[in-house]
């Protein structure tokens, strides 16, 4: 398996580039679209070392649930806020934040470079399905019979922790139906909900920017 | 006791023959590489790009000629008649009038993303047509290969990937134009994309779960014994629907077409746009029309799969021309619905991807799963499922009951309504109170 071919060295080489080249446009950019599609480039050379790895459902599921959706909520938040404008970054609100911010991505990189080069963080295992290029099963074969046997109970808990997350985030963004029971009279111009002087306006005052 | 047995022995045994025959198609690729990769192997891999990319190219030029031809037919005009034989060469000279015109790059447009979103509404509409089996096995100089330019093992992956990647291509379109109706018809395309696409995927797992495998060679064979193995009729008719109304709000196609309603957005997210780039956008457009119908084919209508006369050296070539007629249906079929279709109405569009399109999926998804495992399994999900629905329903009209009494927001006609008691209600002959009304 680690008998890397020339077009496999050349392509890991180039993904490596991809991705590193995508990673540092996330915090360089000064634009947040632009620091969003670097983003979208940084998960496009992981997908293809996935493909070099023989992994391709994982590939898949990496354009399509990252790159696919939700690097475009990014996109979809950061054009509804107006947040795509060059903003100025020197300004420091928190003092001797960034030699902190230094020791710590030190550590966490060497804690996981170490738990990378032993053993599997989570399961304790170098591999938990075996290899994917001996058998003559598939990988997506593979991953789904341990997902749904040996991992089955972390799975539903995970599908569980994010519908609680919709729920509450529908709860969070749903607007108070009426905070004091007022009936609303035929003249009045404003059918929205109250606490909102006109739910109309600043909508559109949103998008046209 | 033993009467009872018997028929759960054959039933086991049934289903072990079909794992096992599930099990040799999740393991098979394209037999070109088995024998490894060598010149003959490179050379068949670049014809077969090319002529993907050719005949892709020529069909959408054709598809371009043929849904102007016919949608004149269809309103009793005569179309396009001047360029080329009944008019044929007229996609070629409106491609060359665009390639020659000036190219515009607005002011205010991010520019780098301005230049960048054509090309990633175009490279995944020619991606997602490279695992679509057009055609059948063909030997040459003794090395079998498939009609198909790649058959990767999660094939049906990538189409919902790379129509994942075509939202960027409108999105940034709209956005980096840096102007008003681009961006409403983006944020209303990828909307409309990414709210559809749910539907989309549950479906394409309807066939991949009887099907056992991802690959759209697979799917294509497992459809392949009889003309009632075609999942149209396998999976019963509704995700076949399903699955069309979903490409079709996918595609921004007529009635879906909100994203360039021409009396609201100008233009759409390509408003911005001229000469080349527009050119690509419109390309990626008709392409994709072609690629998802090709895709229908596949998923559902069994592919190339059709009687094949025996005549010599014709037969191998036999099962593209079935897959041909089956697209060229749904070709039609689009140009129809753009003919006889009225626009949905934003919120019409919402409701119908969400509200129905997308529980009816998964409802679907739930009891085929079921009568996969076995009859009984399958009736209690169904008989769930309608249980459910009915909850359902009683509970949306004890909500709809409550809300009726306190609208959120009321629709827009109820407050155009109310603007027009607010211009009665101000004393005639002021100026401001009439300007309001009509702001409103």
């Amino acid at each position: 398996m680690f008998a890397a071919t020339v077009p496999d060295a050349v392509t890991f080489a180039v993904c490596a580039v991809v991705v590193l080249s995508g990673a540092i446009g996330v915090i360089a950019s000064r634009n947040a679209v632009h620091a969003a599609l670097s983003l979208v480039m940084t998960l496009f050379g992981v997908a293809v070392l996935f493909i070099e790895q023989h992994a391709y459902f994982l590939a898949a599921v990496q354009v399509i649930v990252y790159a696919g959706a939700i690097v475009v909520l990014f996109l979809f938040v950061i054009m509804f806020l107006g947040v795509d404008r060059r903003e100025d970054i020197d300004a420091e609100p928190l003092k001797g934040q960034r030699p902190l911010a230094l020791v710590l991505v030190a550590v966490s990189l060497v804690g996981v470079l170490t738990l990378a080069a032993t053993s599997n963080w989570v399961t304790g295992a170098h591999r938990v399905v075996g290899s994917l290029s001996s058998g003559h099963h598939t990988d997506t074969y593979l991953l789904g019979k341990s997902i749904f046997t040996t991992y089955l109970w972390a799975f539903e808990i995970t599908a569980a922790l994010l519908v609680i997350a919709v729920v509450g985030a529908v709860v969070l963004a749903r607007r108070p139906s009426r905070v004091h029971d007022t009936v609303v009279e035929p003249g009045d111009a404003g059918p929205v909900g109250p606490g909102t002087p006109d739910a109309g306006v600043p909508e559109r005052a949103e998008v046209s920017r | 006791m033993t009467r009872g047995a018997t028929p759960t022995v054959h039933a086991q045994l049934a289903q072990l023959a079909h794992l096992a025959q599930l099990d040799a198609l999740t393991t098979h690729g394209d037999p070109l590489f088995s024998h490894g990769v060598g010149l003959f192997v490179w050379v068949v891999v670049l014809i077969k790009v090319l002529v993907a990319f050719i005949v892709l190219l020529t069909s959408v030029m054709l598809m371009i000629w043929f849904e102007r031809k016919l949608i004149s037919d269809m309103q009793s005009r005569i179309g396009p008649n001047r360029a080329g034989p009944w008019g044929l060469l007229q996609t070629l000279a409106d491609g060359t009038k665009l390639f020659f015109k000036e190219d515009l790059l607005p002011a205010r447009a991010d520019r780098f993303v301005f230049k960048l979103a054509p090309y990633l509404s175009l490279v995944p509409a020619l991606l997602i047509f490279t695992v679509v089996p057009v055609g059948g096995f063909v030997t040459i100089a003794g090395h079998r290969f498939e009609l198909q330019v790649a058959d990767p093992t999660i094939g049906i992956l990538v189409v919902l990937a790379m129509s994942s990647i075509a939202v960027y291509g409108v999105m940034l379109a709209g956005w980096s134009s840096g102007s008003k109706y681009p961006l409403l018809g983006s944020v209303r395309a990828s909307a409309q994309m990414i709210s559809y696409e749910a539907a989309l995927g549950i479906t394409i797992v309807t066939v991949v779960i009887v099907t056992g495998s991802l690959s759209t060679r697979a799917i294509v064979e497992s459809q392949s014994a009889a003309f009632w193995d075609w999942n149209i009729i396998r999976l019963g008719i509704v995700p076949f629907v399903l699955f069309l109304t979903a490409i079709t709000a996918e595609l921004t196609r007529p009635p879906f077409d909100l994203t360039e309603a021409e009396q609201e957005l100008v233009g759409g997210f390509h408003t911005e746009y001229s000469s080349i780039r527009f050119a690509l956008f419109f390309l990626a457009e008709f392409m994709n029309v072609i690629t998802m119908s090709a895709v229908v084919v596949t998923l559902f209508l069994g592919g190339p799969d059709g009687p094949v006369p025996h005549l010599p050296t014709f037969d191998v070539w036999f099962p593209s021309v079935w897959f041909v007629a089956k697209v060229f249906c749904f070709l039609f079929l689009y140009v129809w619905l753009r003919a006889a279709l009225p626009r949905l109405r934003y919120d019409q569009l919402m409701t119908l991807g969400w509200k129905y399109l997308i529980p009816l999926s998964l409802g679907w998804l739930l009891a085929v799963a079921g009568f996969m495992v076995d009859g009984w399994w399958g009736a209690g999900v169904v008989a769930g499922a309608l249980v459910v629905t009915g909850l359902l329903i009683r509970a949306f009209a004890i909500g709809k009951a409550r809300g009726e009494h306190q609208p959120l927001l009321a629709p827009v006609g109820a407050r155009a309504v109310h603007a027009v008691h607010a211009v009665h209600a101000v004393p005639p002959g002021s100026a401001v109170g009439e300007g309001d009304g009509e702001a409103d």
